[in-house]
C-alpha cells in the first residue's frame, strides 16, 4: 500500500498523483515500469549464454529444416557431405543463412533505416518484440514497427514501398504475387509468424447453440478475404453441412473492431485473430467456442514478408532482418517467456490492450467466457517454418471458394513465395545430392488428411465448393 | 446594454443544459460496480476464473459507458502531458493534433490555390459556368472515404492521399461561392470600371476581389469545416499519425474514456478553426 502515496515518508513529497512526477496515476505508473522491468528482464534473458546457444541452433535448425523438410533427406545429405561440408555449402548458399555459427562474417547492411507495418494482434508477437527488446539493433537496424489501420492497407503500403517489410496474412504474399485483389507484385514469405492462435467466438446469446448445423443465417467476421481465418471457418461451416456462400454472410471486419461489431450485434461471431478472442471473453460480450488449434494443430496464421525486389536489392540486410526475427520467435517460443511478453507487448505503442488478456492468450490459460477456465499451452505458438504444403492448402482453397479460377500451378506459385524453395533450389544448382520428392509435409485438418502433391483430387473431395 | 443581457441570460441557459446533461449522464452511466465478487463460497477454480475476467478485488475493471467523472481523469491526464513521443504508434494528443492540422492546412491551402482562380473563372464566364456545372455537380457529394482507395492506388504514399482527400473534398464549396460571389458584383461597379478603361487584372484584384470577398470566406469556413470532418475520418482509415488515428487506436482497446475525449478535443479545435475564419469573415464584410 505504502509505495503509492508513502504518506509517512518524510524524505518524499506527498503529491496525490504518482511519486515519479510525472501526471498520471500510481496504477499507470505501474503499468509502465511492470513494461520496462519486462523488457529489461527478457532482454537479460536473450543476452544469457544459454539463450544464444539456444537461438542460434534454433535458426540454423530453422534453415536446414527449410532446407530438408524431410528429415530422412537431412540425414542422407549429411551422411553423403560430412557435416563440416554441409555447413559451408549452406552458408554459401543462402543470403539469409550466413548462419549464426559464421554469423561473424555479415556482409554489410545496404539500408538500417527500415520500416515494419504490423496489425496490432498476438500475430506479430515476435516482430513487435524484437522492438523493445533490442533484437533489430543487436543486427545493426534500426527499425521503425509501425501499427497499420488494416490489412488492405497493409497490402497497399508494401506495394506503394512506404514499408521495408510488414506482418503479412500468410495467404496475402500468395494474393499479391498472383495479382488477386490487387496489381501482381512479387512478394516472399520469409517466416511464418505464427500457429493457432486462432478461434471462432460467439456472442453470449448463442451459448446454447454450440451446434453450427443451426448456424443458417448467422453473420461472421474475418480480417480479410485472403486470411487463414476465412478459409478456416469456410471450412469449418462446409465440413458441418453449410455453404459458406448462401447459408451464412461472412463480412470483412478489421481484427479491431470485432468486438466493437459483436457488442453491437451486427455480427453473430467471428473467426479472428487473438487478442480480440479473449477481448471478447473480459468484455463479457462473447465466448470462445472452439480455438482453431482444434480444427487443424499447427496451422500457420500470419507471417513475416517483404518483397521479392527488397531481397534482391538489399540481401544482406533481409538476412539481418531474418535473424532478428527469428531470434524473438527462438524466445517466443519457450512458455517460461510468455508472461513478461504479455507484458512487453501490452502498451499502447504495441497492441494497447490490457496485459491480463495478453497473458491469457500467450499463456494458454484462460477464461472461455461460459465460467471455465482452460488450459491450452499450445493455444498460440511461434514455429516460423514455411511449409510450401501450407501455401498448396491455401491455394486449394482459394480455388474452392472461387478466389482463383482456372488452372492453378500449386507448386510453382508455393514455391515461387514460400522462400523455403529458394534454399532448395540453391542447393540443387549446385548440385548437392539431395531428392527433391515429397519435400511438402502432410497435414490433416478437421481429421482430414491433406496431401500437398495431389491438390487437385483434394478439392475435388469436398461436397461444397464453388470449384467447377 | 439588452444584448449583454441576451447573452448572460443565454450563457445561463447554455450552462443548465450543460449541467442537466451531466447529471443525466453520470446517473445513466453504470459505475464499475463489478469490482470484487462476494468470494465467499466460492471454489479456487471460480476465484481464478473472476481474476482472468478481470474482476479480482484489486483492480478496478471499467465496464459500460463510462461516468463523466472518468472522462474528466482521462483529460486531465492527457492534457497534462500533451507531448509526450513514445515512438511511432503511441504520441501525446498535442503531437496528434499538430499532425492532424498541418494535413488539414495542407490539403486546404491547395484547395484554395485551386479554387480560386478556378472559381474566378467560372464566374466571370457565364460559359464556362455551363461547361464545368456538371462536373462540380457530380464532384461535389463523392464521401472522401470513397477517394481513399484511388488515391492510395495511384498516388502511392499514404500520407499524400490524405492530403488529397482534404483537398478534394474541401475545394467545390469554395470553389462553388467564389464563382457565386464573382458572378453577383454589382453591374454598376465593372461598368465604373470599364468607363474607367482598368486593366482586366487591376479589375479583377481591385474591384471583384473585395466586392467577392464576403462571398469567397464563407465559402472557405463552409470548406474548413468539412477539411475537419474528412481528416478525422480519413485517419482512422490510414493510421500512423493525427487525431483520427488516435480515436482508432483507443477504439482498439475499446476505451471510451479516451474515445470520449478524442471527440470533445475535435469538436473543440473545430470550433476554433470556425471562429477564426469568422473573425476573417468580418474583417472582409462591408456595407454598401
Amino acid at each position: 500500500m505504502s509505495e503509492f502515496f508513502d504518506p509517512y515518508n518524510a524524505d518524499r513529497p506527498l503529491m496525490l498523483k504518482c511519486s515519479c512526477g510525472r501526471d498520471h496515476s500510481p496504477a499507470d505508473h505501474h503499468a509502465e515500469v511492470a513494461a520496462d522491468a519486462a523488457a529489461a528482464q527478457l532482454r537479460a534473458r536473450s543476452e544469457t549464454a544459454e539463450f544464444e546457444a539456444y537461438s542460434q541452433e534454433f535458426i540454423e535448425a530453422t534453415l536446414v529444416k527449410a532446407l530438408f523438410p524431410q528429415d530422412q533427406e537431412r540425414r542422407m545429405f549429411l551422411r553423403a557431405v560430412g557435416k563440416k561440408t554441409a555447413m559451408a555449402a549452406i552458408a554459401s548458399v543462402l543470403p539469409m543463412a550466413s548462419l549464426q555459427a559464421m554469423a561473424q562474417e555479415k556482409g554489410p547492411l545496404e539500408k538500417t533505416n527500415l520500416k515494419i507495418g504490423f496489425i496490432p494482434i498476438t500475430c506479430a508477437t515476435p516482430l513487435i518484440m524484437a522492438h523493445p527488446l533490442g533484437f533489430y539493433q543487436k543486427q545493426g537496424l534500426n527499425v521503425e514497427v509501425t501499427k497499420t489501420a488494416g490489412w488492405a492497407l497493409v497490402r497497399d503500403k508494401m506495394i506503394n514501398k512506404e514499408y521495408d517489410a510488414s506482418h503479412f496474412l500468410s495467404p496475402m504474399p500468395l494474393a499479391i504475387s498472383m495479382g488477386l485483389g490487387s496489381n501482381a507484385t512479387p512478394m516472399n514469405v520469409a517466416t511464418i509468424q505464427n500457429v493457432n492462435g486462432q478461434a471462432i467466438t460467439l456472442a453470449m446469446k448463442h451459448k446454447d447453440n454450440r451446434d453450427p448445423k443451426n448456424w443458417k443465417g448467422f453473420k461472421f467476421g474475418v480480417p480479410f478475404d485472403y486470411s487463414m481465418h476465412n478459409f478456416l471457418l469456410r471450412y469449418y461451416l462446409a465440413e458441418n453441412g453449410l455453404n459458406p456462400d448462401t447459408d451464412v454472410q461472412i463480412r470483412v471486419i478489421p481484427p479491431a473492431e470485432m468486438v466493437a461489431n459483436l457488442r453491437a450485434g451486427n455480427i453473430d461471431g467471428f473467426l479472428g485473430p487473438d487478442p480480440f478472442n479473449q477481448r471478447a471473453v473480459f468484455d463479457e460480450v462473447g465466448f470462445i467456442h472452439v480455438l482453431t488449434k482444434d480444427l487443424w494443430n499447427g496451422h500457420p496464421c500470419c507471417a513475416f514478408g517483404t518483397s521479392t525486389e527488397f531481397i534482391q536489392k538489399n540481401p544482406n540486410t533481409f538476412a539481418a532482418l531474418y535473424r532478428a526475427v527469428l531470434t524473438a520467435a527462438a524466445m517466443a517460443r519457450q512458455p517460461g517467456n510468455r508472461e513478461l511478453i504479455a507484458k512487453v507487448i501490452s502498451p499502447a505503442q504495441y497492441l494497447n490492450q490490457p496485459e491480463a488478456v495478453l497473458n491469457q492468450v500467450l499463456t494458454g490459460k484462460f477464461a472461455d467466457g461460459l465460467g471455465k477456465v482452460m488450459n491450452v499451452p499450445d493455444r498460440a505458438d511461434f514455429d516460423p517454418m514455411p511449409w510450401q504444403s501450407m501455401a498448396v492448402w491455401m491455394l486449394t482453397q482459394m480455388k474452392r471458394w472461387g478466389y482463383i479460377k482456372g488452372e492453378v500451378n500449386y507448386k510453382q506459385i508455393a514455391e515461387k513465395v514460400f522462400l523455403i524453395t529458394d534454399a532448395r533450389k540453391h542447393m540443387k544448382d549446385l548440385g548437392q545430392p539431395f531428392t527433391a520428392g515429397s519435400a511438402y509435409a502432410k497435414h490433416t485438418i478437421m481429421g482430414k488428411a491433406f496431401d500437398a502433391a495431389k491438390p487437385e483430387e483434394y478439392l475435388k473431395s469436398f461436397a461444397i465448393s464453388k470449384a467447377g | 446594454m439588452k444584448t449583454t443581457h441576451l447573452n448572460l441570460r443565454a450563457a445561463m441557459v447554455s450552462l443548465l443544459m450543460f449541467l442537466v446533461f451531466l447529471g443525466a449522464w453520470q446517473l445513466s452511466a453504470t459505475a464499475p460496480t463489478v469490482a470484487g465478487a462476494a468470494k465467499a463460497g466460492m471454489t479456487a477454480d471460480e476465484i481464478e476464473y473472476q481474476k482472468m475476467m478481470g474482476k479480482d478485488p484489486g483492480a478496478v475493471k471499467s465496464t459500460g459507458f463510462p461516468p463523466p467523472l472518468e472522462v474528466g481523469k482521462a483529460i486531465v491526464g492527457h492534457l497534462a502531458d500533451p507531448f509526450y513521443d513514445k515512438g511511432p504508434n503511441d504520441k501525446g494528443i498535442g503531437i496528434q493534433l499538430a499532425h492532424s492540422l498541418g494535413r488539414v492546412g495542407l490539403g486546404f491551402l491547395l484547395a484554395v490555390l485551386v479554387a480560386l482562380p478556378v472559381g474566378f473563372m467560372i464566374g466571370m464566364s457565364p460559359l464556362m459556368r455551363k461547361a464545368f456545372d456538371p462536373f462540380i455537380q457530380v464532384l461535389k457529394p463523392i464521401s472522401p472515404l470513397a477517394w481513399m482507395p484511388l488515391a492510395l492506388y495511384t498516388l502511392k504514399d499514404s500520407d499524400v492521399s490524405g492530403i488529397f482527400v482534404i483537398f478534394i473534398c474541401s475545394v467545390w464549396p469554395m470553389l462553388i461561392n467564389t464563382a457565386f460571389g464573382v458572378a453577383a458584383v454589382k453591374r454598376d461597379w465593372l461598368n465604373v470600371a470599364s468607363t474607367l478603361e482598368v486593366q482586366p487584372l487591376r479589375k479583377a484584384f481591385l474591384v471583384i476581389l473585395p466586392a467577392a470577398a464576403p462571398t469567397i470566406v464563407t465559402g472557405m469556413r463552409i470548406s474548413m469545416g468539412i477539411a475537419w470532418l474528412v481528416i478525422v475520418a480519413a485517419e482512422m482509415l490510414v493510421g500512423g499519425t493525427g487525431v483520427g488515428y488516435f480515436v482508432w487506436n483507443e477504439w482498439n482497446n475499446l476505451s471510451l474514456v479516451n474515445v470520449i475525449f478524442a471527440v470533445l478535443v475535435i469538436g473543440v479545435v473545430g470550433m476554433l478553426l470556425d471562429l477564426a475564419f469568422a473573425q476573417v469573415q468580418k474583417a472582409v464584410t462591408y456595407v454598401e
